[in-house]
């Protein structure tokens, strides 16, 4: 079959889908509806596999058809198949089938059901296009096109003001580093003269290391990656996203929509292995992120909200693969992520199911006789995630802290700190969740029950491929590695000390043997507080004091950016309303005022009388010659 | 005579229109305009794409003055033939959900003006084009004032003489210029032709002011920061065919004035004082959406969102890039669509609850899914998302006034973060939370209602998707208008 053909329907089916679901909503009969949207995802998820084991190494490229043009600027409507983009098209439309078939089980009393699932096919339809353009307006279409899905699905339940509140919000801090990438992609057209990503690539290996304007065009991309991947200042909007339903966390808020930046630097790896400042900036920004997030994790209730931070923290720690040109690293990390951090999600979804839709752990405890898939599930998606071997996330993240150590101790000091707290929240939601006894109210403890097998399915598979994801890229030179190589050339060549630092085997098992033994530290800890313990944590109204309070309440970021950004705005908006509109009126009422009153004193002129008519005359004729005369005109 | 026919198919109707007395008047006023809907899509699908001036009619008029009543389409005005032709049906049928007094007078004085607006796109006269200037004005002020709001008399007085002012300016400019035409050798002979401005040798002095009689005249109709102070009151307070008249093809005159005059005959004031105008027009798009997001009513916020928009096709032209001007012209036809649909979302739902007031509203899309997905396609075509319409125009325009001053494309580019929070906060106060008394039972869509909506969510993504059908059919004309550009 054609090339060009396969790559049109991928993101055909989940489009053909969402125009199903969404045209025939409340026609379609609910059994029909998770079938169809399903089909839509299993479909590109079998297109994709048709083109991976068709894959020669060379990247294929598709035009549809030249869609804004004016001048010498053409941009096209065309995908790129290459190694990057199948790993992102293996992502998202496996894990992406996956939710979807797991949302049937999860969303199917929902009023909106259909409306639901012609939302996930739509941001399907979108994710992919932003994977597979073939340049980066084509990426920008996808890029806002999940933005407005993911707004959409997190206001979902719409009658609940909060909800839309964490929506718009979602939406607005998208939109600043769409910005950014927005004056990125102007940038790019005034120094290349093209979107193409193959002719700003080649083009790009004649610049040299350190290029200013490569330097602008990288922090503005970066932007938008800050935006979508939820860093440091821009990640406030994910934590509030977990309104949306639990699939809609899992798919988009975790493990592909998010991952959109780290996608998006790897695809310009040339640019930002030509920018060294900006790898430095993107390793500070990271660093701080996933510390912080992961601080803030320790001290969350809600379930989600806990899942929420791990993932802005994680997302921290692929960036901070990328900072130190660590490209493969990144990607692998987003790979093992998308596994196991869906699989949380899913797991957290099958427990708020159960729960009646309780999301607090203190409510919960002791779930792990009622809920027995579910929690060995979610206790191989921890083992994963805290990085303990031979989980797929040991793997992962150790080869970007390897990485990282060559580069900076200090960063990588600091990363293994993070490296403790995830392991301690991720644990410590464990304890709460499943060990102990049931916190809950005796109608909850009532309806208990394990998740259908539509649910359960999903977790079973995303559990297996957490545990054996490692296998990708096993340490030495994995397949991954491999895989990947040929999206590296043009790094190499522009700025091979960037590359090619190998990591001696001796201290490469050092370094394993810290991270696990601080992974493993952490859980015990973990587990020395809240099952020989026995602790929960304070309930709401308790009193913090210290670092406690500020920790719990996030470090008061977002009432930060509410006095320091939000009111003022708000402020001036009054203010130019009330004031500015007014003065400026003013100033037109006051010429209007002059005008009339100047006519007023000019009418007096219009006597009747003849004579001053004539004298007028004749006054005007003299000063008319006088001027005349000495002037030249 | 395909020219001629836009101009006085709707003379004719209109004055017809007049004489009857029936209940069947508005169907029609609706005939009519679908009938110049065709003519006017006949022209733009037989419009060949290149940068010469089609459809012409051309009669002696002030024959002794060189005045000539001739006219003809071309790639800068094709666009805004579609634009009327297209928008002019949609506000017929919109205004059917209420009853207005006069109706034969009500929907004649939308076809007069109608007839107007092809004249100024059409023109190829300067003075011709001057009359059809000012005789738009005549049909939306009675339209305001005899069907307006509360405050329509001070407000519509206020906007009228504002506009006229505005165009002395210009009415100044073309004599001047007129006055410079002729032919050597034969003193006192002189041409009122556009194209004939084109080739003037104009000092850098008569350039520069002859470049702010324009500009006042045209940045008043747009209008452009701080010449907009008439403009949202005039909006709220005119019923709202007139609003979309105003809002929808009216201020494109000014877009269009600028493109038809200021570029090509003073290129070079353009480029002395172009910095000037693309800052106001830049300062004009951040402070009309800051006020926007602190709006409750939604005739006035979508007012603001409008000036904004208007704000973003000014700096386009003022940075005399392809890009600029080519994003401005689909701007054009982008915004039209968008705010004509927006303003009539808010009067659907005005019409039903009595209010456009954002606190007295919400919940409404609890029993309106097709109104939700049709005010949700409007918004986003608004907000410029990709695959919309709204997207290739500010694209287009961000990026040419990028190209012209980085600062500027990055401050004007604040428009895509501002539209989206005054945008979906109207959109979420309206339609998502709880319901109000007043939303409590909301019908959904009626057909003639959906009538409306229907073609105008076809061309947000047709434009979205497929813009080269509109991009290609104005570019020879921009490229040919930009040779007179000071390098």
């Amino acid at each position: 079959m054609q090339t060009d053909l396969l790559c049109s329907l991928i993101p055909l089916f989940p489009l053909i889908g969402f125009a199903i679901n969404g045209l025939g909503f409340r026609k379609v009969p609910t059994s029909l509806v998770g079938a169809i949207s399903s089909a839509a995802a299993l479909a590109s998820f079998a297109v994709t596999l048709m083109l991976f084991s068709g894959f020669s190494g060379q990247p294929i490229k598709a035009t549809l058809f030249d869609w804004i043009s004016v001048g010498s600027l053409h941009i096209n409507f065309s995908f790129q198949i290459d190694q990057l983009s199948l790993l992102m098209l293996l992502i998202v439309t496996g894990v992406g089938s996956l939710i979807h078939i797991y949302s049937i089980g999860y969303m199917k009393h929902d009023e909106g059901f259909g409306k639901f699932m012609a939302f996930l096919n739509l941001f399907l339809f979108f994710m992919l296009l932003l994977v597979t353009g073939s340049n980066y307006v084509i990426m920008f279409i996808g890029w806002e096109g999940v933005g407005l899905c993911s707004y959409l699905l997190i206001g979902f339940w719409n009658k609940n003001v909060n909800y839309n509140n964490a929506a718009r919000k979602a939406f607005v801090m998208n939109r600043i580093g769409d910005l950014g990438f927005l004056l990125g992609i102007f940038l790019l057209i005034t120094t290349f003269g093209s979107v193409e990503y193959t002719d700003i690539f080649e083009q790009a290996t004649r610049f040299a290391v350190g290029d200013k304007m490569i330097l602008a065009i990288t922090l503005l991309l970066f932007v938008g990656a800050m935006g979508k991947s939820a860093q440091i200042p821009l990640y406030t909007w994910l934590p509030d996203a977990m309104a949306g339903p639990t699939p809609v966390s899992a798919l988009i808020h975790a493990a592909t929509m998010v991952t959109a930046g780290i996608y998006m630097i790897v695809r310009s790896n040339v640019l930002y292995t030509l920018s060294p400042v900006t790898l430095e900036i993107i390793g500070f920004i990271a660093i701080a992120t996933a510390i912080l997030a992961a601080s803030i994790g320790l001290l969350q209730n809600d379930i989600k909200k806990v899942l929420a931070y791990s993932t802005v923290s994680q997302l921290g720690y692929m960036f901070l693969g990328l900072s130190v040109a660590a490209y493969t690293s990144g990607m692998f990390h987003v790979i093992t992520h998308a596994f196991f951090k869906a699989l949380l999600f899913l797991g957290a979804g099958s427990v708020i199911h159960a729960m009646s839709d309780e999301q607090d752990i203190r409510k919960m405890g002791g779930l792990r006789k009622h809920l027995p898939v579910t929690f060995i599930t979610f206790l191989l998606g921890t083992i994963a995630i805290a990085g303990i071997p031979p989980f797929a996330g040991f793997f992962s993240k150790d080869e970007i802290l390897a990485h990282v150590f060559l580069h900076n101790k200090a960063l990588w000091a600091l990363g293994l700190v993070g490296s403790a707290m995830t392991s301690f929240y991720m644990f410590r939601l464990l304890f709460l969740t499943f060990f102990g006894e049931f916190r809950g109210t005796q109608e909850q403890h009532h309806h208990l029950h394990e998740s259908p097998a539509t649910m359960t399915l999903p977790l079973i598979v995303l559990a297996v491929l957490s545990v054996i994801g490692g296998l990708l890229n096993l340490p030495g030179g994995g397949w991954l590695t491999h895989f990947m190589e040929p999206l590296f050339a043009g790094s190499a060549q522009v700025n091979p000390e960037a590359f090619g630092h190998e990591i001696d085997h001796g201290t490469e098992y050092m370094l394993m043997g810290i991270s696990t033994a601080v992974a493993i530290g952490s859980a015990i800890a973990a587990y020395v507080v809240y099952i020989s313990r026995n602790a929960v944590p304070a309930p709401e109204s308790a009193e913090r004091s210290g670092i406690a309070k500020l920790v719990y309440n996030k470090y008061f970021v977002d009432e930060l950016y509410e006095v320091a950004i939000v009111r003022p705005i708000r402020a001036l908006g009054d203010l130019l309303y009330n004031a500015g509109e007014f003065i400026i009126d003013g100033i037109v009422n006051a010429v209007a005022w002059l005008v009339r009153a100047a006519s007023a004193q000019l009418r007096l002129l219009q006597s009747g009388s003849i004579g001053f008519y004539v004298f007028a005359m004749v006054f005007s004729i003299a000063v008319i010659v006088i001027v005349r005369f000495f002037v030249r005109f | 005579m395909l020219t001629l026919s836009l101009i006085l198919l709707p003379v004719v109707a209109a004055t017809l229109l007049l004489l009857i007395k029936s209940p069947a008047v508005k169907t029609l006023a609706l005939g009519a305009a679908l009938v110049e809907l065709a003519l006017a899509a006949y022209a733009f699908a037989t419009f060949k794409a290149d940068a010469q001036m089609q459809f012409e009619f051309d009669y002696p008029w002030i024959a002794s003055a060189g005045i000539r009543f001739s006219g003809g389409i071309d790639g800068i005005s094709v666009l805004l033939v579609l634009l009327t032709g297209l928008l002019t049906p949609l506000i017929v049928l919109s205004a059917f959900g209420r009853d207005y007094d006069r109706p034969s007078t009500f929907y004649s004085l939308i076809l007069y003006m109608q007839a107007a607006l092809m004249g100024v796109f059409t023109a190829r006269d300067a003075f011709l084009f001057y009359l059809f200037f000012e005789a738009a004005l005549i049909p939306v002020y009675f339209l305001a004032a005899m069907w307006g709001g509360e405050k329509r008399i001070a407000v519509t007085f206020k906007f009228f003489i504002y506009t006229i002012f505005g165009s002395l300016f210009m009415l100044v400019a073309l004599v001047y210029l007129y006055y410079q035409t002729g032919v050597p050798g034969k003193p006192g002979v002189h041409s009122s032709a556009i194209v004939d401005f084109y080739n003037l040798n104009l000092t850098p002095a008569a350039q520069g002011w002859v470049f702010w009689a324009f500009f006042v005249a045209f940045a008043i109709k747009m209008p452009v920061f701080p010449f907009h102070t008439w403009q949202p009151d005039t909006y709220v307070e005119s019923p709202t065919p007139a609003t979309m008249l105003l809002s929808g093809i009216m201020l494109k005159m000014g877009v269009y004035g600028l493109i038809r005059f200021l570029l090509p005959i003073v290129p070079v004031g353009l480029d002395t004082w172009g910095t000037l105008a693309t800052t106001l027009s830049v300062i004009g798009i951040v402070y009309g959406s800051i006020i926007a997001i602190r709006q409750r009513d939604m005739k006035r916020l979508i007012a603001y969102s409008s000036f904004a928009h208007v704000g973003l096709m000014a700096a386009g032209v003022f940075s005399q890039t392809a890009n600029g001007l080519q994003g401005a012209l689909i701007q054009m036809l982008a915004h039209g669509i968008n705010v004509v649909g927006l303003f009539f979302v808010a009067e659907i739902i005005f019409g039903r609850t009595n209010s456009r007031f954002l606190d007295q509203l919400g919940g409404i899309t609890r029993t309106t899914p097709k109104l939700t997905v049709y005010f949700m396609i409007l918004l986003l075509g608004s907000v410029a998302l990709p695959l919309t319409n709204g997207f290739v125009g500010e694209f287009l325009l961000l990026n040419g006034v990028f190209a012209y001053n980085n600062w500027l494309g990055a401050v004007a580019g604040l428009t895509i973060i501002l539209g989206a929070v005054y945008m979906l906060r109207m959109f979420q106060k309206s339609m998502f939370g709880p319901t109000s008394a007043r939303t409590e039972t909301f019908d959904d869509l009626s057909g003639a209602e959906s009538w409306v909506l229907l073609p105008l969510a076809v061309m947000v993504f047709w434009i979205g998707i497929y813009p080269n059908s509109f991009l290609k059919v104005t570019e020879p004309a921009v490229m040919n208008l930009l040779q007179y550009v000071v390098k």
